[in-house]
């Protein structure tokens, strides 16, 4: 009987490991393409293993030919990082608020901030760009990381875990005459780590592929994003197939290692929040 | 006696006042940094587009050009061929969400209690929805290319001696858009069915197996009633969602060919920042808010009704 279970399982389990596979095709011959010369990407039945590799030249060229990639990895990487530092503190922040201080106002300013959730963000794209442009934020990084930085989501998400925190440690340490400041630095931080790094990690994916607000904000060549850079090499030098190709999984790189670093957490805050960038 | 009570009374109430200074204090500080950015980036932006929703303007221009032209921009949507087919094909792409949610769910009940590896097979069915876009799109415009993408060559080596043009074709465009989309979005319904599935008390089951229930009659009165919170929420997400797909489309296909894969936000954007034509494209900024916001309402009168708790 006992057996019998364990072979339907085994089946079932090849049977949709060769799904998963199908389903991963793209991704492998995206990276297979990247290392291949020009002339093998097309062929067929397709090369799954190079023939002839051009690994190292296809991607230094990439990198450091003359398309700026490593120009347009920094910016991205610059403007990923800060803007998630930024958003975890400012949701941290407010979520702490909403959860644990009792102040007039509170529901109502919550309930914008959940009434902002609902705002499509592409439409509302024009008026901030004007304001951006009054703001001197136009073609700035700084506009960039400020706007990523204000999640409702994440305020929300992190609400949730403040409010899972007992009450009494934060009532114990206000009869010890401790602050906000304290207790939330010193106490409620600490507590949700890993609601932090979970919040940290997404804001962290959504940003880096971020397309439409970087399309829209900036505008010099060298303040350009990963994601604007590969898709004008991809629609500029549209013959060098294999190139692109290094561009893309270059792109997708820093996503797949943090997914895979912290895939507990991901998957957790997914499933729990329910939420989608 | 009341007498006596009184200066206490009045320390007590004093003391009182001071901490609720203090709490408002902290609290307006703690929510500032949110609150103001909201309000500069968010809020006032949503009023001033639905002021130049009624407006004739060009943002370049300035601002003394503005014209108030009441809802003549709505009423022009209305004969806009370009918009019409847009917010067409919009409907069009909601069928991918019911889509997805089956396959989802087909595949959660599977990879939850069927078999082996299960955390690698999330790993790999979620791996499409942190990629990048823009890089997954520019991946499938290779493999769908009509003549020396590797589908079509796949297709003729099985016999197909015409197979579609997909995304070059008008009539296949939307059709490999949706088929991206499901393969895009399917890993992260898989992911909160799999929450939801596990959230469902074992015992269950077994007294259904005692019962003598197979596998289907098990899914049909337990696990599929059960999960219909979950089948709700993505439903209504995966509706508003679908509302604001912008950039797969802008990079797959940009809207081609003709208006065939054309979508509210796509025209928005190119009427706001091509056309430069500000006050029509806040118009159409509404209508796309209308959209969403109508969703929402429908769920929140709905839920009681649909969903089993």
């Amino acid at each position: 009987m006992k057996r019998e279970i364990n072979i339907s399982k085994i089946v079932l389990t090849a049977v949709m490991l060769l799904v998963g596979l199908i389903f991963l095709l793209p991704f492998l011959w995206m990276i297979s393409a990247s290392m291949k010369r020009e002339i093998d990407v097309f062929t067929y039945p397709i090369e799954w293993i190079p023939h002839t590799w051009r690994f190292v030249e296809n991607y230094s060229e990439v990198w450091f030919g003359e398309n700026p990639f490593a120009l347009f990895y920094w910016n991205s990487v610059k403007v990923t990082v800060l803007t998630t530092l930024l958003s975890v503190l400012v949701s941290s922040m407010a979520a702490y608020a909403f959860s644990h201080i009792e102040f007039r106002g509170k529901s109502t300013m919550f309930l914008i901030v959940l009434a902002t959730f609902m705002i499509p963000s592409h439409s509302i794209l024009v008026p901030q760009f004007i304001i951006f442009k009054y703001l001197k934020l136009y073609d700035t990084h700084l506009g960039l990381i400020l706007l990523g930085s204000l999640s409702a989501l994440g305020t929300f998400m992190l609400r949730q875990f403040f409010l899972g925190l007992h009450k009494d440690y934060i009532d114990a340490a206000r009869m010890d005459g401790a602050g906000h400041f304290q207790i939330f630095l010193g106490i409620a931080l600490p507590l949700v780590r890993p609601a932090l790094a979970t919040y940290a990690i997404l804001r962290f994916i959504w940003s880096w592929n971020d397309y439409a607000h970087p399309l829209v904000f900036i505008r010099s060549e060298e303040l350009e994003t990963i994601q604007l850079g590969i898709h004008k090499f991809a629609s500029e030098s549209g013959v060098y197939f294999s190139l692109i190709m290094a561009g893309t999984v270059s792109a997708i790189i820093p996503l797949v290692l943090i997914f895979i670093l912290g895939q507990k957490h991901v998957l957790e805050g997914v499933a729990l929040g329910g939420v989608k960038g | 006696m009341r007498v006596q009570t009184m200066p206490y009374q009045e320390i007590s109430a004093k003391k009182v006042k001071q901490k609720k200074n203090y709490e408002n204090l902290h609290g307006y500080t703690f929510v500032a940094p949110m609150m103001i950015g909201l309000l500069i980036f968010t809020v006032i932006p949503t009023i001033i587009s639905l002021l130049l929703s009624f407006t004739e303007w060009s943002f370049i221009s300035g601002i003394d050009k503005i014209k108030f032209v009441g809802v003549k921009n709505y009423a022009m949507l209305l004969d806009d061929q370009v918009f019409l087919e847009s917010l067409m094909n919009n409907l069009k792409l909601l069928v991918v969400v019911p889509v997805q949610m089956v396959l989802a769910l087909l595949l959660a009940v599977i990879i939850d209690k069927f078999v082996y590896f299960k955390n690698v097979m999330k790993v790999i069915f979620f791996m499409p929805y942190i990629s990048s876009i823009v890089a997954v799109a520019i991946v499938f415009q290779l493999l769908f290319h009509p003549s020396y993408g590797p589908i079509n060559q796949f297709l003729r080596g099985i016999g197909i001696t015409d197979p579609p043009k997909w995304l070059a074709d008008i009539h296949y465009a939307l059709p490999s858009v949706m088929i991206i989309m499901v393969w895009v979005g399917v890993g992260f319904c898989m992911i909160i069915y799999m929450a939801a599935l596990q959230a469902i008390p074992k015992e269950l089951y077994e007294s259904a197996e005692l019962d003598g229930a197979g596998a289907v009659r098990k899914f049909k009165s337990i696990t599929f009633p059960l999960v219909s919170p979950t089948t709700f929420f993505l439903l209504v997400t995966g509706l508003i969602s679908s509302f604001k797909s912008f950039d797969i489309i802008k990079v797959l296909t940009n809207g081609g060919p003709s208006e065939s894969t054309s979508v509210v936000t796509l025209y928005l954007y190119s009427t706001a920042f091509e056309s430069l034509k500000t006050g029509y494209a806040s118009s159409m900024a509404w209508v796309l808010f209308g959209c969403v916001l109508l969703i929402t309402v429908v769920q929140i009168y709905g839920q009681k009704k649909w969903v089993n708790y």
